[in-house]
């Protein structure tokens, strides 16, 4: 029986109008084959553009439709709703763009006009032979991974426990709390870092929904959207939680002490430790690779005083299945590695510092106890900040990393009020985007911080007058005046940027998400969804989506967090139906689209010996299609009938 | 290319003249450790910076014309002046990305029936030494080790900047390397891959001679008793102008300077009239009697 | 307030150097200067220029040609290339340098009594004729040029060098030197960036 096809071509104002004669390509398409009718109007995506169509579909009998207008990342739901609504299955339908890839793009009006109506005359041919399909749904598992608890995956856990759902969130260092534990004080308000920090990890702890599974790790992520399976690896602490109080005798009593991460190696730890006192969980961790016990089978001091035997060297790792909806990751940054940028002799000249270092000196639980020192223990009298180490710089990373300038100023306020050291600071341009920030920014001027524009050229021990001996001169162009200074200082603190962590491949791939070219993992739009990836049911938040200061990530953890609740209270998900199908009769089992599919789709069934689609899973990206050398896998909606059909008008419009 | 040990060796203007010396010693020390060194042969001056200063394609000419050349010896060409290792590299990576230099280059070359395809690597000798012959072979040949000869090793601008990815940019260590398994001392010195000034000599000597001051505080505060150079116009600059820098600054340097195949022939066992010691115009007799003879 | 005619000139030159040192290779990145002052700050010279190297981006980008080719900057560039190294944006900032040496040289604009560019063209007329460079020659043609008495000075020092055989009498002339000086010929007419002085070392060679 003869399709019915009704043909729709949209002016879309004047951005198809003023390049496509319209009324031409209505008439063109009114004569083609099983159009049964063809009509042109303003704005198709319109509620009356729509009415339209709905109306033709009942009045006409129409059996396909096409409209001609923008592309389909715009409208195509639109108007599939629009058919679904008047009564046809929506993907009877098939939509013609002439305009990013017609009127947008040609130079004059005969080309335009020309170019669509081939693209017309092609969806026309095509559309015929499209099938009826139905979407499928899926219900969607309320639980949600989220994974880092830094002040980004806290904000999102506590916001989804809250709302009522059950939150399991990983973090992979002993104890939540990610860099913000670290800081001193946060600008512009210089609240005090833990003590606006410490209230939520708390309320993390203790809130029924929220299962914290610390020390630990995802090896494996699998499932699709509203029905994933999160494999975890629980590293031994080698301290029963559940036995634990948090007492300390044990890191009390420790005989062994290193350096310390959490205090960048300036300061020590026992071998058996809790990184900082408000850690949570509230339980220790042993360091197998310096406790005595691991080492040389000897000491066992902690097992002696623990009052609740809690210290159990026979823990091993263990692995655990988890079944949610929807994953968030908030797994933070990494700070640039200074040594790389030799001429500010981090590494080689003493008191030359990071900023994160700064912090762990400022702070009053940090290695000097509070205490802005220089190596040989005395305070400094003066002080050089040095901004954009390591960011908007080719030779390193070429992004600005945001947080820097106001980082930098507050550690001069810091400086300024322990101390009362001069402090310079040498920008390039002063970043104070945020509220409050300009005002912190005047300040600090007030301050008699000493601005300098002029990014510090090098940092030298070598002093070419008496004052700058035994100093650390900075040297740089002061660019406003037009002169190269050279600065004699005590201390040098280099204002380092921020850098996708180390593991973010590893992570981008069990997740299956994908990154920018900085590193940093890819939102889904930069402008209109910037916490959602391009796998659904999986949100980023924080700075493991780019760089960013605390109220931004706070910001984003939420946005995360409504995403997510936002599909799981829709009970159910649709899935595309315009997945691909293995007909099992022609499929000869040589398994080469299972290696293929970036989704890991495609399972084999060892006992007939044919590979099979998991429609669920399916993406609908077309590369098993093209690879089957027995051309048994199709794609619904992509058959070879609708893409020839597509093909074969078009070419015969090329004449 | 050939057995690494075999190079084309690319002298340079300067050691024709000034600076013998660095020929001589380089020539000799290279034959002991096997690396087999052919001149190029007919090679023309790289231009150094004055020729880049007034003609841009015909700068690049000259490198391509030295590069046609040693291409057809099928082997890396080895060079011991960091201007000349430049120019050559310069163009060498320049032609490589730049189509159209290739174009305009590759067609005036045909005008002499030469033809460059970009497969030569140009190599500092240094680097050769350090990298491809190693510390077991060098110090293997070493029979009268330099009783920690406190050495500021000067490596000056261009031998890792712009193109020598080999060493670190700022702070060097090829020659620190080298100098231990000579058993020598090599000081802490800051200023080791700054510029010397050495173009600026004759038209603008004051510039010139206060950053000649600088490095020789910064070699001697930090106890060198000699300088050891990989570049023979930092070692013209440095030994030439010391009687100059003591007038314009009242100072009273007296530091004798070393190519580093020098130093590594003294520890070699070869004499100082083989090295071209004898050629110095700052005496070193003093400090290697002191030091070294007394072994 | 009009211009004088030689301001003029160097203004209207303005956007015909740029366009120069964009046709070098890599030389459009110039258009990413930020002015950070890090190739300024680097500079083992810059204390001593007129303008700095950042100052003298800037005036190329404002078409204040004058302040870069009058002041003594281009000339007293050493090509220690700390500034290419280590300029955020990959600015190639010594060959720029060399681009605006050239530039002057053509155009007639130098700073006053420079005598850096009567050095570099002696150094090309003498590997034009023979290949390679002689320093006795040079240095001797120099001085002569540019200040004789400075000779005189140093005669005691260069006696020393010619006691101790560091200075050559005669210069070697290379087998080649006609092949290469075709093959210079050969490259008359090729234009780089589009630019042609019509000055007697023209930019095309």
């Amino acid at each position: 029986m003869a399709e019915k096809i009704g043909v729709y071509v949209c002016h879309c104002g004047s951005n198809i109008a003023q390049m496509v004669d319209c009324k031409n390509v209505v008439d063109y398409a009114a004569a083609l084959p099983n159009v049964t009718v063809a009509r042109e109007y303003q704005y198709m995506c319109s509620d009356p553009g729509q009415e339209i169509i709905k109306k033709d579909i009942k009045e006409l009998g129409l059996t396909r439709v096409v409209v001609a207008s923008c592309s389909p990342l715009m409208h195509e739901l639109t108007f599939r709703r629009a058919v679904e609504e008047g009564g046809l299955n929506q993907f009877l339908f098939q939509m013609a763009n002439i305009r990013e890839q017609c009127s947008w793009i040609s130079e004059n009006k005969e080309m335009a006009t020309e170019r669509a109506k081939a693209i017309v005359g092609a969806a026309v041919k095509r559309v015929a032979f499209q099938e009826p399909l139905q979407e499928k749904k899926v219900p969607v598992n309320p639980n949600v991974l989220v994974v880092g608890g830094g002040i980004t995956g806290i904000e999102a856990a506590l916001q989804l426990a809250d709302s009522g759902k059950k939150v399991y969130l990983v973090e992979k260092e002993p104890t939540i709390g990610g860099y913000m534990a670290r800081f001193d004080k946060t600008f512009p308000t210089l609240d005090c870092a833990a003590c606006i920090l410490t209230p939520k990890m708390v309320n993390v702890a203790q809130h029924p929904n929220i299962e914290l599974i610390s020390y630990s790790d995802v090896t494996r992520f699998s499932g699709y959207v509203g029905n994933f399976t999160a494999r975890i690896r629980r590293r031994p602490r080698y301290v029963d939680e559940e036995k634990c109080n948090g007492c300390g005798l044990c890191t009390e009593k420790c005989p062994i002490s290193v350096p310390s991460e959490f205090d960048c190696g300036l300061g020590k730890r026992k071998a058996i430790y809790r990184p900082f006192p408000q850690a949570v969980p509230n339980v220790p961790v042993i360091d197998r690779e310096h406790c005595l016990f691991f080492t040389k089978g000897i000491c066992k001091v902690c097992v002696k005083f623990c009052p609740r035997g809690a210290v159990n060297f026979d823990q091993k790792e263990e692995f655990e299945d988890l079944q949610v909806g929807t994953a968030i990751l908030a797994t933070g940054f990494d700070l640039f590695d200074a040594s790389k940028v030799k001429q500010y002799g981090y590494g080689r000249l003493p008191n030359v510092v990071t900023s994160l270092e700064f912090e762990r000196f400022s702070h009053a639980s940090g290695p000097t106890g509070g205490k802005i020192q220089l190596k040989n223990g005395q305070m400094p009298q003066s002080v050089a900040i040095l901004h954009c180490i390591g960011s908007r710089d080719t030779n390193f990373n070429e992004y600005c990393s945001r947080v820097c300038c106001m980082y930098s100023m507050k550690m001069a306020h810091l400086v300024h009020e322990k101390t009362g050291a001069k402090v310079y600071e040498f920008y390039i341009d002063i970043r104070a985007f945020g509220k409050g920030y300009e005002e912190f920014y005047k300040r600090l001027l007030k301050e008699d911080t000493v601005f300098i524009r002029g990014k510090a050229a090098e940092v030298t021990d070598f002093a070419q007058t008496p004052a700058e001996k035994g100093k650390l001169i900075v040297v740089a162009e002061d660019t406003l005046l037009g002169i190269t200074r050279r600065i004699p200082v005590d201390m040098v603190v280099l204002s380092v940027g921020f850098e996708p962590r180390k593991d973010a491949a590893d992570l981008a791939r069990t997740f299956s998400i994908s990154r920018s070219q900085d590193g940093f993992f890819l939102e889904r739009h930069p402008k209109l969804a910037p916490v959602s990836t391009a796998s659904d049911g999986i949100f980023i938040a924080g700075s493991c989506q780019g760089p960013k200061d605390i109220p931004d990530s706070v910001a984003q953890g939420a946005a995360a967090a409504a995403n997510a609740l936002s599909l799981i209270d829709r009970k159910e998900v649709t899935l595309e139906p315009t997945v691909a199908v293995i007909d099992e009769e022609s499929c000869s089992g040589c398994k080469i689209c299972l290696g293929l599919c970036p989704f890991n789709a495609i399972v084999f069934d060892d006992t007939k010996k044919v590979s099979r689609v998991n429609d669920a899973l399916c993406k609908g990206c077309g590369v098993c299609v093209a690879a089957c050398p027995s051309g048994a896998i199709e794609q619904r909606n992509f058959t070879d009938d609708q893409l020839l059909a597509e093909v074969e008008s078009a070419c015969a419009s090329a004449k | 290319m050939e057995s690494r040990m075999e190079f084309t060796y690319y002298p340079g203007c300067s050691l024709e003249g000034m600076n013998k010396a660095y020929d001589q010693s380089a020539r000799l020390v290279s034959k002991s450790l096997g690396i087999d060194l052919k001149e190029l042969n007919d090679w023309n001056c790289c231009g150094a910076s004055a020729y880049m200063s007034i003609r841009e394609l015909r700068a690049h000419l000259l490198s391509a014309r030295n590069l046609a050349i040693a291409e057809r010896e099928k082997k890396d060409l080895a060079v011991v002046c960091p201007a000349c290792y430049t120019n050559l590299t310069k163009t060498n990576h320049y032609m490589g990305e730049d189509a159209k230099l290739r174009r305009t280059v590759g067609s005036a070359l045909k005008a002499a029936n030469l033809q460059y395809m970009g497969t030569v690597k140009v190599r500092h000798l240094l680097d050769v030494i350090v990298s491809e012959i190693g510390e077991s072979e060098v110090r293997a040949k070493v029979t009268k080790p330099l009783s920690g000869l406190k050495t500021a090793p000067y490596y000056g601008c261009q031998f890792t900047r712009p193109l020598g990815d080999y060493d670190d940019k700022e702070f060097p260590t090829m020659l620190d390397t080298l100098l231990k398994w000579l058993g020598a001392e090599p000081v802490n010195f800051p200023l080791k891959a700054k510029c010397c000034g050495g173009i600026l000599m004759t038209t603008n000597e004051s510039v010139a001679l206060s950053l000649v001051r600088s490095l020789l505080d910064c070699a001697t505060q930090n106890g060198g008793e000699a300088i050891a150079t990989i570049c023979p116009l930092c070692h013209m600059t440095l030994e030439a102008y010391q009687g100059n820098v003591n007038k314009a600054f009242s100072t009273s340097f007296k530091v004798p300077m070393f190519y580093f195949t020098q130093l590594m022939g003294l520890a070699f066992g070869f004499s100082k009239k083989e090295l071209g010691i004898n050629q110095e115009l700052i005496s070193s007799k003093a400090l290697l009697e002191r030091r070294l003879e007394a072994r | 307030m009009s211009e004088e005619p030689a301001e003029r000139r160097a203004h209207e030159l303005g956007d015909v150097f740029l366009d120069a040192i964009y046709a070098i290779p890599g030389g459009d990145k110039i258009k990413q200067c930020i002015q950070c002052g890090t190739c300024s700050g680097s500079c083992p010279t810059s204390y001593a220029m007129d303008y700095s190297p950042r100052e003298i981006i800037a005036a190329l980008r404002a078409g204040m040609l004058d302040r870069v080719l009058k002041s003594n900057t281009v000339w007293l560039c050493t090509s220690c290339y700390y500034c290419t190294v280590r300029c955020p944006s990959g600015i190639k900032i010594t060959d720029m340098m060399y681009e605006l040496k050239r530039l002057g040289v053509d155009f007639g604009l130098v700073q006053k009594g420079a005598i850096a560019p009567t050095v570099s063209k002696a150094f090309v007329n003498m590997v034009d004729n023979y290949g390679r460079v002689h320093e006795t020659m040079l240095v001797m043609s120099v001085f002569l040029k540019t200040k004789p008495w400075a000779l005189l000075k140093m005669m005691p020092q260069g006696m020393k060098l010619i006691a101790r055989g560091r200075l050559p009498f005669f210069p070697h002339k290379i087998k080649g030197i006609s092949e290469m000086n075709k093959c210079a010929g050969a490259m008359t007419g090729a234009m780089v960036g589009g630019l042609h002085p019509g000055g007697p070392s023209a930019k095309e060679a």
